[in-house]
């Protein structure tokens, strides 16, 4: 069954359920329909949550992987920055097309497109964090006798934390929004919700996804801000 | 304190015909350089900015490759030592100190230890022992440096390179971002460390007194990487062996050697000391004998009283008039530097000397401070001796945490 049909079925579908009829033909913003209405909203949901962790999960994997590997060989800085650059001034749309030629259509192209637009992100991140480490904490570790991978692991990473994380928060919050354009590719999410002809003009409907959209953004926000407290305890020991 | 832990005694540092040359430098960072530091010494380079100290001493954990030229420790080339492994034998103190934001004290000090793979306990017994060991509570071993002054933070720095007894220690500039108060507190206590201690060090800083303070031995390097002079405090201030070095421990040299000197180190003029209702008879004969032509009036503990005036003798004993108090009394441990300010400020030309139980010893006179600053330098001693011989009266610092 191919994804535009499902589309095209729900647009219809979510209209007919409850909700003050006026208030739904004149595409209004209907708080009985929302009320009658908020649970199909659960599943496209869970899965905007699903594809935003899993395509940031694998995007920063790559990412800070390049980055660490870029931060030993400088003269890779220049060429990774230019291709991830590029790749991000795709767009999203174009993106989720030109994927599905190679991976079909559904949840593959979807993560993969989002993963390609983390690595900008990250990857600058990754590569000023580490870049941002006093030189006399490198000089410390390296003088008391740590190798390059101790000293990287122990001292450069940790050091440059609160800015590779910072760097997640962005892509985090970027991919919530672009998650909404992977319905193109045929995957889940919220987007279904919004990309429909029929459903865009339909306010009860934009506020209850788009809302979604957001309030997901804030709430991932916190979390990764909540880990990023965890790993860095030090940077809240105040002066005594 | 229980830092004979026996795992490494000094070693000596060797320079052999050192160089390196920077790729794309014109001359030289270090030209030649051949030095012997012996184990358990100070070793000080100093000079102008950029006459290749920072170089000279990081070749020797091999944090820059000499070009030329090879370095001993304890005889054995560090050309043939894995460079990590070297440095995990080397004591390493940085002039920004270099703590590790990210960790706890605690965790700061055990760096090398964790990198030799220690158990969890021995690390933190260990941090334990080097915190009461550098003067620092207990308490701070789980707070962050950022939660340290900069003296403190100082105290983990060296605490950290000290953590696996290691038999050298380098430092380069290692008080030179704390105020001057501080900084002297910080050498007098790294220099009662070190009479414990006795690691091979060397000691990097562009400022010639912290030099003759910490030195055993002074290396004065002339940009171009040249040694210019190597030799003893004491030695470098009495004979410099050229302009350059003349002018770079400057013009007030004379006044520097009296910093190295104790009273006890000189020899001070004799007097006769007397009791009130002493036979005058004798005192006029020990007088006569003295090198000083006047009488100290003392108690019956022998401390002194006052300079005994004429009218004193004239009877057949000995009756108490002065005609001045015995101002300034000089300890036998004061520094000669010391000494010296005191007689100026009381503007007499001689002062009694006194022991440790008040009593006197002798007369320290101008003109016995100015013979010892012509002394031959080999009876003057290094800055570590200097320092072990403080405790007795604690003079240079009365404030150290470190105290007994
Ligand atoms: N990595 C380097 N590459 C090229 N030249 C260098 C390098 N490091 C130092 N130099 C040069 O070598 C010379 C000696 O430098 P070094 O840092 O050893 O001097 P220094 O005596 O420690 O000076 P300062 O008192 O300013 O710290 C200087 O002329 C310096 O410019
Ligand atoms: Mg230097």
């Amino acid at each position: 069954m191919s994804a535009a049909l499902v589309i095209a079925q729900s647009g219809g579908f979510v209209r007919e359920r409850g909700g003050d009829a006026s208030c739904v033909a004149n595409d209004g913003f209907c708080p009985t329909w929302i009320a009658d209405n908020l649970d199909r909203y659960w599943t496209p949901l869970l899965e905007h949550l699903y594809l935003v962790v899993v395509s940031v999960g694998i995007g920063f994997a790559i990412a800070f992987s390049l980055g660490l590997l870029a931060h030993r060989q400088r003269w890779l800085i220049a060429p990774l920055t230019g291709v991830t650059s590029a790749l991000y001034t795709i767009p999203s749309i174009a993106m989720f097309f030109l994927l599905q030629p190679l991976l079909g259509r559904g949840n593959a192209p979807a993560i993969v497109g989002l993963a390609i637009y983390t690595q900008v992100i990250i990857f600058r991140n990754v590569i000023t964090g580490l870049a941002n480490v006093p030189g006399e904490m490198v000089d410390a570790a390296s003088g008391m006798g740590m190798t390059k991978n101790q000293r990287l692991f122990r001292v450069e990473v940790p050091l440059a934390v609160p800015e590779i994380l910072a760097g997640l928060r962005i892509a985090v919050a970027t991919t919530v929004g672009l998650a909404a354009f992977a319905a193109f590719a045929g995957a889940g999410g919220l987007g279904q919700k919004l990309i429909v002809a029929s459903l865009i003009t339909f306010k009860s409907n934009v506020v209850v996804a788009g809302g979604m959209v957001t309030l997901l953004a804030a709430a991932l926000d916190l979390a990764v801000l909540g880990f990023q407290r965890l790993l860095t305890p030090w940077r809240r020991a105040v002066a005594a | 304190m229980g830092e004979s832990s026996g795992r490494s005694s000094a070693e000596t540092i060797e320079f052999r015909d050192v160089t390196k040359q920077y790729p794309g430098g014109s001359e030289p960072a270090v030209d030649g350089l051949s030095l012997e530091v012996p184990a358990g010494e100070i070793c000080v380079l100093v000079g102008p900015s950029g006459c290749g100290k920072t170089t000279a001493m990081r070749m020797v954990n091999r944090m820059i490759d000499m070009t030329s030229g090879d370095i001993l420790l304890g005889g054995r080339s560090v050309r043939d030592r894995k460079p990590e492994e070297l440095r995990r034998e080397i004591g390493y103190v940085i002039q920004q100190i270099g703590l590790f934001p990210h960790r706890t004290i605690a965790d700061n000090i055990s760096t090398v230890p964790s990198l030799l793979g220690w158990s969890k306990a021995r690390m933190s017994e260990r941090a334990d022992e080097l915190l009461e060991l550098v003067g620092l509570p207990r308490e701070m071993r789980d707070r962050y440096p950022s939660q340290l002054s900069g003296g403190q933070r100082q105290r983990v720095g060296v605490a950290r390179a000290l953590a696996v007894d290691p038999p050298v220690m380098l430092m380069d500039e290692p008080f030179g971002a704390i105020d001057p108060i501080n900084r002297e507190r910080l050498q007098n206590e790294f220099l009662r460390l070190q009479a414990e201690l006795r690691k091979t060090i060397v000691f990097v800083t562009h400022d010639i007194d912290e030099a003759i303070k910490m030195g055993d031995r002074i290396a004065v390097m002339q940009v171009g990487g040249k040694l210019a002079q190597f030799a003893p405090p004491a030695e470098l201030l009495m004979a410099p062996a050229s302009p350059f070095v003349e002018d770079f421990v400057g013009a007030d040299r004379a006044l520097k050697r009296l910093a190295l000197q104790r009273v006890r180190d000189i020899d001070l003029w004799t007097v006769a000391t007397c009791r009130t209702g002493e036979p005058t008879a004798g005192v006029r004969e020990r007088t006569a004998e003295a090198d000083l032509d006047i009488a100290l009036l003392v108690d019956e503990h022998q401390r002194p009283v006052g300079w005994l005036s004429e009218r004193g003798l004239t009877g057949e004993r000995i009756r108490s008039e002065l005609r001045s108090p015995a101002d300034p009394v000089v300890d036998l441990d004061d520094i000669l530097r010391d000494a010296l300010s005191d007689l100026l400020a009381s503007e007499s030309m001689y002062g009694p000397v006194v022991g440790a139980q008040g009593e006197v010893v002798g007369v320290l006179s101008m003109q016995v401070i100015s013979q010892a600053v012509g002394s031959a330098p080999s009876e003057v001693p290094g800055a570590t001796e200097l320092a072990a011989s403080e405790h007795v009266n604690g003079a240079g610092d009365a404030t150290g945490p470190d105290e007994e």
